[in-house]
């Protein structure tokens, strides 16, 4: 039998060395009895190991073994050095043994891993800082640096803390809220002192101090603080952490001003109409209720939550208040927020009456408002932001219609933004066309798409679709007046057409609609993207710009309208 | 008015609103200056006896509002206690509570008062004292109004961690019964201008992490920050006729078009002054809990909605079991899986096996053949698996998956089903103690 003495409960780098020298001695794990302070002393003590062979390979671990075993090292459980020992010891000649979470030693590991990260994480949640002054009351563990000394000439503070919260008292509320004056412009809010000092009494379950005051002192590196457990103390004096010897709860203040404060919150943030104290506790077990302020009021917050429910359930609706907020931008927020109902006796004539002289844009407000006061409109509208109406210059060469806005042109509310949008738009330079020239719609105003996890699908619009938006477009067409239009794809085409036809037998032809105004097919450009072969691709691209470039010379022999 | 006083109706006029998240962000710390750190991971500091958690300072700047949406306590017609906050009482409550490590950050949410303007500007106000004046590293989340200009969002996300706006009904039609001045189509506008900012900024900022080869110019500006924790909504249950198909349907093309981080639900409670549009009922917690449970499968599992919802009834999930169960007990042909062949899709379909753990067993699988105690360490309820899966030294009893109550032997009923009719003798994850003359 081999004895190990470590240095503290939580000596990793101690552990470390000795294993390595045990494996690389060929000492199998029953042989040695591991100690730490604090543990008990072994049945059966034994001499220090033998030095391993000096031509002894070092032991090799995967790369998940150190952050294990660093994690099982604070846990309490007397056997964790052992069990470490066992793991590294197996792992020399077991290479994925730390892959198979159904192993009796791996699985406990995992479940002394995680106890650990548990226990650092309540400890990151429950600790509560009490401030302190220091001249007022030494702290029981001595601390790493002296304070400075308070400024003579400035009054003593009050016993313990000073809560900055307090002095910020605000005299000029009013009840009516909205009248309140602006607040001026706020001075720097006080800060601690410098010889304040925040102290918590906390009992965490496992070794966890000495590596998670890591998390305090980068939470915390401006303040002075110091955590006070039952074995071990740390105190950050805003360059170091020092460790202490374990202190009392008495030793740790007593109260803080703060505290009324963060208790009446609590109080208040709980919804009586959901009491579930079983998942309170689960999170927050009786163990940590002592150590939190707030928890004082927990037994009676819950013995009055039934009552204030069954309170709030009788008296029910209550009547409206005679005086409401007052609301005198209400109507500017309200009017803002709505589209103008269309149809009634008192709005002015609807759109689709519109006299020559009204002005362009003015015929597009309406052309949208129009059909966002449609009740009517497709189911799956609900779901695109917002309708994507056309842009461009009025009696342009040429009128582009598209399909139907596509994601990014969903999010913006502009059409031909995205992907296809941006390789027309080259198409277009490529083919002597300037943007002054084209207006560009689509012929169905909303985005179609399934929702698949993060990514919208697009969907192709039905022939109902079609039919819905086709008053919209052929009224759109009107008020533009082009040359030429250009339907983009077979969408636009039936849209424009009043038919299904097919793109690729009359793409690059002049045809005319059923009101005889020339129009002009050819492909959407989300065609050429979804081509997979890059020849393919660039074959397409250039036949597209050459029907472009025809459509423009064709347009330009029109006459204009 | 006292601090307190404010506190306690500024708290309690915030506390229907569920987030309370103060994860996903960068990572920060006060090594080099301020106050605060955070770490990705959000730190729940304390638990209310609804068992919520609580992370953040949750207040409204002010409960006063020109709104007067049915469903709220704070909406124009109640007869609620009005406070305000000035900015220097939020900043000082804040960082006072942050220094005892009470909480994570705030939460800023208002009252929508004089215009949509001048109250994002408010909130705006609280945000860059905090950053500016103190330094504070900690976590903020603003509610964002969606009327309000540009330039105040952008602001707003420069110094906020996560911004949220509340879709709050799932449907249009009910918004417009519930709350008038709310328009849906603007609220989904503002949210798709959150998107596009969101991650402009997060390519910008992989941009700049990228190594470049030195170019004339001198050093780049700093990428702008914007929301770095993304954006999150609300929608409030059980205050509409909305079914479960409808709330998970809007909730997935939410996800979808916004990249939402979270989309909450918040069964609707009880206020104490409530409209007569809305009487007080007990809140639906059941129904959030499973859509809450269908949300995780939808995102998590590989559910389609229309999957969930065959589950359940007439558009409706079961409330005695979770979907997932649901689910399996009507798909019982696909069953029992062979926890030592199936595929990662099927075993992540068995009721009781956890995406994590699934990953363990695919795992563990290249070195060991699972008898179910191996499963056991793995912390799985072999009561809860058995009927679906067959091991090396296990098998459901013939029949089992046929049985018209099976259904009734697992629904939880306080805590014990009826084992013995589902394991097979000497699997009793834990003893129970059988009366010596079991009635027949």
């Amino acid at each position: 039998m081999h004895e190990v003495a470590l240095a503290t409960p939580d000596d990793f780098e101690g552990w470390r060395t000795a294993a390595r020298a045990l494996v690389m001695a060929g000492i199998p794990p029953e042989e040695v009895e591991w100690r730490a302070e604090g543990d008990p002393v072994p049945l059966f003590g034994g001499g220090p190991p033998p030095a391993p062979p000096a031509d002894a390979p070092p032991p090799r671990v995967p790369r998940g073994f150190p952050d294990l075993a660093q994690l099982v090292i604070r846990h309490r459980d007397p056997g964790r050095f052992a069990l470490l020992h066992g793991l590294l010891y197996r792992l020399q000649h077991e290479r994925g043994l730390l892959d198979d979470a159904a192993d009796p030693a791996v699985s406990r590991a995992n479940a002394m891993a995680r106890a650990v990260r548990r226990d650092a994480h309540k400890m990151h949640a429950f600790v509560r800082f009490r401030e302190v002054r220091v001249e007022d009351g030494a702290l029981a563990a001595p601390l790493a640096a002296p304070d400075p000394v308070a400024v003579p000439d400035t009054p003593a503070p009050a016993r313990n803390a000073r809560s900055v919260a307090l002095a910020l008292r605000d005299h000029g509320a009013l009840e009516e809220a909205a009248e309140a004056p602006p607040a001026p412009p706020a001075p720097r809010a006080p800060e601690p002192p410098p010889e304040s000092r925040f102290v918590a009494w906390y009992e965490p379950e496992h070794h966890i101090l000495r590596a998670e005051s890591a998390f305090f002192t980068r939470r915390f590196a401006m303040l002075r603080w110091s955590i006070l457990t039952p074995a071990l103390s740390a105190h950050w004096d805003g360059e170091a952490v020092t460790f202490g010897p374990g202190a009392r709860r008495a030793d740790a203040p007593a109260e803080d001003a703060a505290e009324t404060l963060w208790r009446a919150y609590f109080a208040s943030i709980f919804n009586p109409a959901r009491l579930k104290p079983d998942a309170m506790r689960a999170e927050m077990p009786r163990k940590y209720w002592r150590n939190l302020p707030e928890a004082q009021d927990i037994p009676r917050l819950m013995q009055e939550a039934p009552r204030r429910v069954a309170e709030m359930v009788a008296r029910g609706a209550t009547p409206p208040v005679e005086r409401r907020q007052r609301a005198i931008h209400l109507p500017a927020i309200i009017r803002a927020a709505q589209p103008e109902a269309a149809g009634s006796v008192d709005s002015p004539m609807p759109a689709d009456l519109l006299t020559p002289n009204e002005s362009f844009a003015e015929a597009q407000a309406a052309l949208r408002r129009d059909l966002l006061a449609r009740n009517d409109l497709p189911p799956w509208t609900a779901n695109a932001t917002q309708p994507v109406m056309g842009e461009g210059p009025q009696h342009p060469l040429l009128m582009f219609v598209g399909e139907q806005p596509g994601d990014e042109e969903d999010l913006k509310g502009h059409p031909f933004v995205g992907p296809a949008g941006r390789l027309w738009n080259k198409a277009l330079e490529e083919a002597g066309v300037t943007r002054d020239e084209a207006y560009v719609t689509n012929a169905v105003k909303h985005f179609k798409f399934t929702p698949t996890g993060k990514r919208r699908l697009h969907q192709s619009p039905d022939a109902g679709d079609i039919t819905f938006y086709r008053p919209f477009l052929l009224r759109e067409i009107d008020f533009v007046g082009p040359r030429l239009i250009v339907t983009l794809g077979a969408t636009a085409l039936r849209a424009v057409s009043g038919r299904a036809m097919p793109v690729t037998k009359l793409r690059s032809s002049l045809l005319r609609d059923p009101e005889g105004r020339p129009f002009y097919p050819t492909v959407h450009p989300s065609y050429l993207l979804r081509l997979p072969d890059p020849a393919a691709k660039a074959r397409e691209y250039d036949r597209f710009v050459e029907d472009l470039g025809q459509a423009a010379a064709t347009a330009r022999n029109l006459p204009a309208r | 008015m006292e601090l307190r006083e404010k506190l306690e109706i500024l708290a309690d006029a915030a506390k229907y609103d569920a987030s309370c998240a103060s994860s996903g962000t960068e990572k920060r710390d006060s090594r080099d200056g301020g106050l605060g750190s955070t770490e990705g991971m959000g730190i729940c500091h304390a638990y209310a006896p609804d068992g919520r958690c609580i992370s953040l300072l949750k207040v409204l700047l002010t409960n006063a509002c020109v709104f007067d949406c049915a469903y709220c306590i704070n909406r124009a017609s109640s007869n609620v206690r009005r406070a305000r906050f000035s900015v220097r009482e939020i900043v000082g409550l804040t960082l006072d509570f942050y220094r005892r490590n009470y909480i994570e950050g705030l939460f800023l949410s208002s009252g929508i008062i004089r215009s949509p303007d001048y109250t994002m500007e408010q909130i705006v106000r609280v945000a860059r004292e905090l950053r500016e004046v103190h330094g504070f590293k900690g976590y903020i989340h603003l509610k964002t109004i969606p009327d309000a200009d540009p330039a105040l969002l952008a602001e707003a996300g420069r110094h906020a961690d996560r911004l949220s706006i509340n879709v709050e009904l799932p449907q249009q039609s009910s918004l417009k019964t519930l709350a008038p001045e709310k328009d849906a189509g603007r609220i989904r506008v503002a949210m798709a201008g959150l998107r596009t900012r969101i991650e402009e900024a997060k390519e910008a900022r992989a941009e700049a992490a990228r190594p470049r080869v030195a170019m004339k110019g001198g050093p780049r500006a700093a990428a702008p920050r914007f929301a770095p924790a993304g954006q999150s909504t609300q929608m409030i249950v059980g205050a509409d006729a909305s079914t479960d198909a409808t709330v998970l349907d809007t909730s997935t093309h939410l996800y979808g078009s916004y990249r939402l981080k979270r989309v909450y639900f918040s069964a609707y409670s009880p206020i104490p002054d409530a409209s007569a549009l809305l009487p007080p009922v007990a809140p639906p917690l059941v129904r959030e809990h499973r859509l809450y449970q269908a949300d995780w499968l939808l995102r998590f599992y590989g559910f389609t909605a229309p999957e969930i919802m065959a589950g359940g009834e007439n558009g409706m999930l079961d409330l005695e079991v979770d979907p997932k169960l649901a689910w399996a007990l009507k798909h019982r042909w696909m069953f029992p899986v062979d926890i030592n062949r199936a595929d990662r899709e099927m075993l992540l379909r068995v009721p009781g096996l956890g995406a994590k753990t699934v990953d363990r067993v695919l795992s563990s699988r290249r070195v060991r053949s699972f008898r179910m105690a191996d499963l056991a360490r793995l912390r799985v309820s072999l009561r809860k698996v058995a009927p679906f899966i067959t091991a090396i030294d296990h098998h459901p009893r013939a029949g089992l998956l046929d049985r018209q109550d099976l259904r009734a032997m697992l629904v939880p009923r306080d805590g014990l089903a009826d084992r013995a009719a589902i394991l097979p003798g000497g699997l009793m994850p834990r003893p129970v103690q059988l009366p010596l003359f079991a009635h027949a």
